[in-house]
C-alpha cells in the first residue's frame, strides 16, 4: 500500500514535469505579452506543486517551505509588481515582435528539449531516484527554452520572463537534486529574484519614459567605431 | 567582529542617507563609513594573519586569506571611489538633488561588494553576486539619459540572464556535495575538505554553469560586450568600482570553484581556462589598438586584465596562483586610479573622444600626470605593481610547460602595452588648436587620486611583509589544494 502511494506520488510529479515543459512551449508560442506573463504564473504553480509532492511524500519541511516562497514569489508578488510598476499598454494586448516566426521557435524548443535530455543524461543515469528522472532533465529543458526565449525576444517585459523562466527551470531541478536546500538559503535566493523584476522594472519604466521604447533593438547608440589613425 | 563591522558599516551609511534631514550630507557620512569599513577590514586582515582563518558566525560568515584579500580590496577601492565622487558629482552630476539617493545606493553596491568574499555558505554567494549585479546596474543608470539607460539596460539583460545559469550550477555543487556524503555544511571550506570524495561529473558541470552565468559578470569575452557601454556612459567613480571590484568578485567565485575541482582527482578544467581567458585577452588587446573613447580603452583593459587572471589560474600552480592573486590586486588599485585619471580629464575637457584630447599637460599638467602614472602603470610598465605580477605570471606558465600559451599572453601583453600608451601618447603631448577654458578641479578628487596612488607607487618597489603574507595564504587557498 506504501509502495502503491509512493507510486502515485511519482507519477503525479511525471505529470507536472510534462506540464512545466508545456507551459514552457506555451510562452514561446504565445505572442501577447500579458499571455506570456500567464504562462509564467502557470508554470511557478507546477513547480510549486512538484515541490508540495515530493516535500509531503518525503516529509520534508524545506520542499514544502519552497512550495510555498514559490507561490509567495512567482505566483503573486511578481506579477503584481509587474502590473503596479509598469504602465498599462507596455504588455495589455501587445504583440511581441520575434526575430524568429512561432513555428520555427516551437521546432527549436523541442530541439533544445531533447538537447537538455541528452546534456543531463549521464548524470540522471548514476541515481535511481525517479524525482531525479523527472524533473532534472525538464528542469534544465525549461533553462534552456527561458534563455532562447530572451535571445529571440526583443522586448523588456518578455526578456525579462525568460529570466523568470530560466529561474522556474532551476528551481525545479532544484527540487530533485537539493531537497534539503537550507531555507534561508531559498528565501534568499526568491527575495532576490524579486528584486531582480522590481530592479528591471524601474529600469524599463526610465527607458519608457525618456527613450519611448522598449524594443531592444532599437537602442543601438552604443557601439564600437573603429579608430583611424593617421 | 571587525569582519561584521567592515560589511555592515556601508549598510548603515546606506540606511543613514535616507534619512531626510541628513540627506544633504550622505557624502560625509558615506566617507566616514567607508572609511571605517576599510580600517575594520584591516584589523580583519591582521586576524586572519595571525589565526589563518576567522569565523564570525561559523558557517555563515567566515575569512580565510583570500576572502580577507579581496575584501580589503573592496574597502580600499570603494572608500577612495566615495572621496572622488565628492567633488566629481558636485561637478558632473546632472540632477544634484538626488545625490542622496546615489550614495545610498553606492553604499548599498558595497555592502553587496563586501559581503561576497565573506560568506561562507555557498549558495548565498549567488545571493550577493547577483546584488551585486542589480546595484550596479541602478548606479549604471542613475543619470537617466538615452545613453546611460542603454548601458544600463545591455549590461541588466547580459549579466543578469547568467543568474539562473549559475543558480543551476550552485544546486549542482550542492547536489554533489549531498552525494558525497561527508561534509558537515556547504561552506568553501567543507567543500574543500570533500572535493576528492565528490562525483566528478557532477563537479565539472557545476563548475561549467557557475563559469557561464559569472563569466559575463566578470567581463570574460565573448559576453564582455555590456562593459565598455557601461564604462562610457556610468558616472566615473562608479566605473573605478566597477572595473576594479565588479568585475573581480564574479571571478572571484569562478577561482573559488576551480580551486575546488583542483582537489577532485579526475574533473581537471586547467587547460580550458587557459584557452578561455587567452581568448579574452586577445580580444580586449585588438579593441584596445581601435577605440576612440578613453573610458572604454581602459574597460576593454579590465577584459583584458580578467583574461590574464584566468589564464594564470589556468595554470594551476602554486607559483601561477600566487601570480593570479597579485595580479588580482594589482589590477584593482591601479584600474580604479585609471577612472579617477579619466575623470579628471573629463572634468577638465568636457570630451570622452581620445582623439579631441590634445596636449593635456601643458592644460594641466596634475591631470596629464595622473594620467601619464596610470596609464604607464595599468600596461604594465615597470616599477609599477602590475609588471611584477604579469612576469611573475609568465614565469610560473614557463616552469608548468605551458610554453605556448605563455608565449601567446606575452605577445598579447606587448599589443596591449603599445596600443594604451599610443592612445595616450596623442592625449598627453601634441599641442591643443582650441582655447580650452580652465575649469579649477575641485580639492577631492585630487585626494583620491594621491590616495589611490599609493599603493600603485609602493607595491611595484617594495611589498610589504604582511601585504606578501596575505597573497600567500590566498595563493595556498587556490593552488594548494
Amino acid at each position: 500500500m506504501v509502495n502503491g502511494h509512493a507510486e502515485l506520488i511519482y507519477g503525479l510529479n511525471a505529470l507536472t514535469a510534462g506540464l512545466v515543459l508545456l507551459a514552457a512551449f506555451g510562452m514561446v508560442t504565445t505572442r501577447q505579452v500579458q499571455g506570456v506573463l500567464r504562462f509564467l504564473i502557470v508554470q511557478s504553480l507546477f513547480v510549486a506543486a512538484s515541490a508540495f509532492l515530493i516535500g509531503f511524500n518525503r516529509g520534508s519541511i524545506d520542499l514544502l517551505a519552497l512550495g510555498c516562497i514559490m507561490i509567495a514569489s512567482k505566483v503573486i508578488t511578481i506579477p503584481w509588481v509587474l502590473r503596479r510598476m509598469l504602465p498599462g499598454d507596455l504588455y495589455e494586448r501587445r504583440e511581441i515582435d520575434q526575430v524568429i516566426n512561432i513555428p520555427f521557435s516551437l521546432l527549436l524548443a523541442l530541439l533544445l528539449a531533447i538537447a537538455a535530455e541528452f546534456l543531463v543524461g549521464p548524470l540522471v543515469a548514476t541515481t535511481p531516484d525517479p524525482v531525479v528522472h523527472a524533473n532534472l532533465p525538464i528542469g534544465m529543458a525549461g533553462l534552456l527554452i527561458g534563455a532562447y526565449s530572451l535571445i529571440a525576444r526583443r522586448e523588456a517585459i518578455p526578456q525579462l520572463i525568460g529570466i523568470l523562466a530560466m529561474e522556474n527551470g532551476a528551481f525545479f531541478a532544484g527540487i530533485a537534486i537539493a531537497p534539503d536546500l537550507p531555507v534561508i538559503a531559498e528565501l534568499a535566493i526568491a527575495i532576490d529574484v524579486i528584486l531582480i523584476v522590481v530592479v528591471v522594472g524601474v529600469l524599463t519604466r526610465n527607458i519608457t519614459e525618456t527613450v519611448g521604447t522598449t524594443e531592444a533593438a532599437t537602442m543601438s547608440e552604443l557601439r564600437e567605431e573603429p579608430r583611424r589613425w593617421h | 567582529m571587525a569582519l561584521i563591522a567592515a560589511v555592515s558599516l556601508p549598510l548603515l551609511a546606506a540606511l543613514l542617507c535616507w534619512f531626510r534631514p541628513l540627506r544633504s550630507i550622505a557624502w560625509a557620512i558615506t566617507v566616514v563609513c567607508l572609511a571605517l569599513s576599510f580600517g575594520s577590514a584591516v584589523v580583519a586582515v591582521g586576524e586572519v594573519l595571525s589565526t589563518g582563518h576567522v569565523v564570525a558566525v561559523p558557517g555563515w560568515i567566515e575569512a580565510d586569506g583570500l576572502s580577507a584579500l579581496v575584501l580589503l580590496l573592496v574597502a580600499f577601492v570603494c572608500a577612495v571611489a566615495a572621496i572622488f565622487a565628492g567633488g566629481y558629482m558636485g561637478h558632473e552630476a546632472r540632477s544634484k538633488e538626488r545625490l542622496w539617493w546615489f550614495y545610498s545606493n553606492y553604499n548599498l553596491f558595497v555592502f553587496s561588494l563586501a559581503v561576497v568574499p565573506v560568506l561562507a555558505r555557498v549558495n548565498l554567494v549567488w545571493v550577493g553576486v547577483e546584488l551585486v549585479t542589480l546595484f550596479a546596474t541602478l548606479l549604471v543608470g542613475f543619470e537617466s539619459t538615452p545613453g546611460a539607460l542603454e548601458a544600463a539596460w545591455k549590461m541588466a539583460i547580459l549579466t543578469i540572464m547568467g543568474a539562473p545559469i549559475a543558480l543551476f550550477g550552485f544546486l549542482t555543487l550542492y547536489w554533489a556535495f549531498r552525494t558525497s556524503g561527508g561534509g558537515t555544511a556547504e561552506t568553501w571550506q567543507g567543500l574543500y575538505a570533500i572535493a576528492s570524495t565528490m562525483p566528478p561529473n557532477l563537479l565539472k558541470l557545476s563548475f561549467l554553469l557557475v563559469f557561464v552565468g559569472f563569466g559575463a559578470k566578470a567581463g570574460l569575452a565573448p559576453m564582455h560586450t555590456w562593459l565598455p557601454d557601461a564604462h562610457s556612459q556610468a558616472p566615473t567613480p562608479i566605473c573605478a568600482v566597477l572595473s576594479g571590484m565588479k568585475t573581480t568578485i564574479p571571478l572571484y567565485v569562478i577561482l573559488r570553484m576551480l580551486s575546488v575541482i583542483l582537489g577532485s582527482p579526475d574533473a581537471k578544467m586547467g587547460q580550458w581556462m587557459v584557452v578561455i581567458g587567452l581568448i579574452s585577452v586577445a580580444i580586449a588587446a585588438f579593441l584596445l589598438l581601435q577605440v576612440r573613447d578613453y573610458k572604454r580603452m581602459f574597460a576593454y583593459s579590465t577584459v583584458e586584465h580578467m583574461g590574464i587572471i584566468l589564464t594564470a589560474a589556468g595554470f594551476t600552480t602554486h607559483a601561477a596562483a600566487y601570480g593570479a592573486v597579485a595580479q588580482m590586486l594589482n589590477h584593482s588599485i591601479t584600474k580604479s586610479l585609471c577612472f579617477y585619471a579619466a575623470g579628471l580629464v573629463l572634468m577638465t575637457l568636457g570630451t570622452r573622444e581620445i582623439s579631441q584630447v590634445r596636449g593635456l599637460f601643458r592644460i594641466s599638467p596634475f591631470t596629464g600626470g595622473a594620467l601619464l602614472l596610470c596609464s604607464l602603470a595599468i600596461a604594465g610598465a615597470p616599477p609599477f605593481p602590475i609588471f611584477l605580477s604579469e612576469f611573475s605570471i609568465l614565469s610560473a606558465g614557463l616552469r608548468s610547460g605551458h610554453y605556448v600559451a605563455v608565449v601567446i599572453l606575452a605577445t598579447l601583453i606587448v599589443i596591449a602595452f603599445v596600443a594604451i600608451l599610443l592612445q595616450v601618447n596623442g592625449m598627453l603631448f601634441g599641442h591643443s588648436e582650441s582655447t580650452i577654458q580652465k575649469v579649477p578641479l575641485p580639492l577631492s578628487p585630487r585626494i583620491a587620486i594621491l590616495l589611490g596612488a599609493i599603493p600603485v607607487c609602493v607595491l611595484g618597489i617594495y611589498i610589504p611583509g604582511p601585504i606578501h603574507s596575505l597573497m600567500e595564504l590566498a595563493a595556498q587557498q587556490l593552488g594548494g589544494h
